[in-house]
C-alpha cells in the first residue's frame, strides 16, 4: 500500500525516490508558509498539519536568525535524537521556495539524508512546471485551500 | 581544516596513487576533514561509506568475527579503503587501482591511531 500522496502529481516520483534512497520514515514537501504539497508516511491529517506548521515556524525563525547574521538564508537544518532525526531544508524552484521536512530513523544517517535531499531538490526543480506563478494565500481562502489540500493528501 | 587533521590526511595522500582521504563520523556519514582531488564527491563518498561500513560491521558481528577494523572495496577504476578508528570515526582513502594497498593500509592505521 502506498503511503505517499501529493497535491501536484509531478512531485510524486522525486519524493518516492528520496524516501527510498534516504531511508526516510516520514516526509513533507511544503511551501515556507506551511502549505503542504506532498506527504509520505503520515496517516493522520492532524499530524500533517502540525508538522507543516511547526516546520514552517522553524524555517521562519531560523530565517530571522540568518538575517541577524547577515546570511542570505540557512539552507539545511538537522536535528538528531536517540531514535529519530529530522532534516528541514529549503530550496528554490520555478514555483518559488519549497521546504522539505524528513524524519529518519537509526537505519539512516544525516549524511545520507542530506546527500539524497540534494538530488531530490534537483529533481523537483527539474520536474516543476513553470506555468503557475506562486499565489498569495488570502485568509478568506486559507481554510478552503487547506481542506482541499488535506483531502488530496489523504484521498478523503 | 585544522593543522592536526591536515597532517594526518597529508600522510595518506602522499602515497602514490591516492586520490583523496577523509575522516568521517561513522554514525552520521558527515566529513570531519578531507583532502580530495578535484572530481571526488566527498559528501557522497562519506555518506555512502558510513552506510556500507555499518552493513559490513553487521555482517562481521553476525559471522562472529568481531568488529570491523579494515574494509577494502575494489572497483574497476580504483579502490576504497576504510579503517575504523575504534572511536566514532572512520579514515577513508580513495585510490587508483595500481596503488600499493599495503602501504595505504599502514598509513590509514597510523591515521586512525592519531585520530582516536
Amino acid at each position: 500500500m502506498t503511503r505517499m500522496y501529493a497535491v501536484d502529481p509531478w512531485v510524486e516520483k522525486p519524493l518516492e525516490a528520496f524516501v527510498v534512497e534516504a531511508g526516510a520514515r516520514l516526509a513533507l514537501l511544503m511551501t515556507p508558509a506551511g502549505q503542504v504539497i506532498a506527504q509520505y508516511g503520515f496517516t493522520r491529517a492532524v499530524d500533517v498539519m502540525a508538522a507543516a506548521a511547526l516546520g514552517a515556524a522553524i524555517v521562519a525563525s531560523t530565517g530571522e536568525i540568518a538575517k541577524l547574521l547577515d546570511e542570505p538564508t540557512f539552507s539545511v537544518l538537522n536535528h538528531q535524537g536517540k531514535r529519530h532525526g529530522i532534516l528541514l531544508a529549503g530550496f528554490d524552484t520555478p514555483r518559488g521556495r519549497m521546504v522539505c521536512l524528513a524524519v529518519y530513523g537509526p537505519d539512516s544517517t544525516p549524511g545520507l539524508v542530506q546527500l539524497f535531499f540534494e538530488e531530490f531538490s534537483r529533481d523537483v526543480r527539474d520536474a516543476c512546471p513553470e506555468t503557475e506563478a506562486p499565489k498569495q494565500v488570502l485568509a478568506a481562502d486559507f481554510e478552503r485551500e487547506l481542506n482541499e489540500s488535506l483531502s488530496a493528501l489523504f484521498r478523503t | 581544516m585544522s593543522d592536526r587533521f591536515k597532517g594526518i590526511l597529508d600522510a595518506i595522500t602522499r602515497v602514490r596513487g591516492v586520490r583523496g582521504a577523509m575522516i568521517v563520523v561513522w554514525q552520521d556519514g558527515l566529513i570531519v576533514s578531507d583532502s580530495l582531488m578535484e572530481g571526488v564527491r566527498g559528501n557522497a563518498v562519506a555518506a555512502l561509506t558510513s552506510s556500507v561500513t555499518k552493513y559490513a560491521e553487521s555482517v562481521m558481528l553476525a559471522s562472529g568475527i568481531g568488529r570491523l577494523q579494515f574494509l577494502h572495496l575494489q572497483a574497476s577504476n580504483g579502490v576504497l579503503l576504510v579503517v575504523a578508528t575504534g572511536s566514532e570515526t572512520l579514515v577513508v582513502a580513495i585510490a587508483e587501482p595500481s596503488v600499493n594497498v599495503g602501504l595505504v593500509r599502514l598509513e590509514l592505521i597510523r591515521a586512525a591511531e592519531a585520530v582516536k
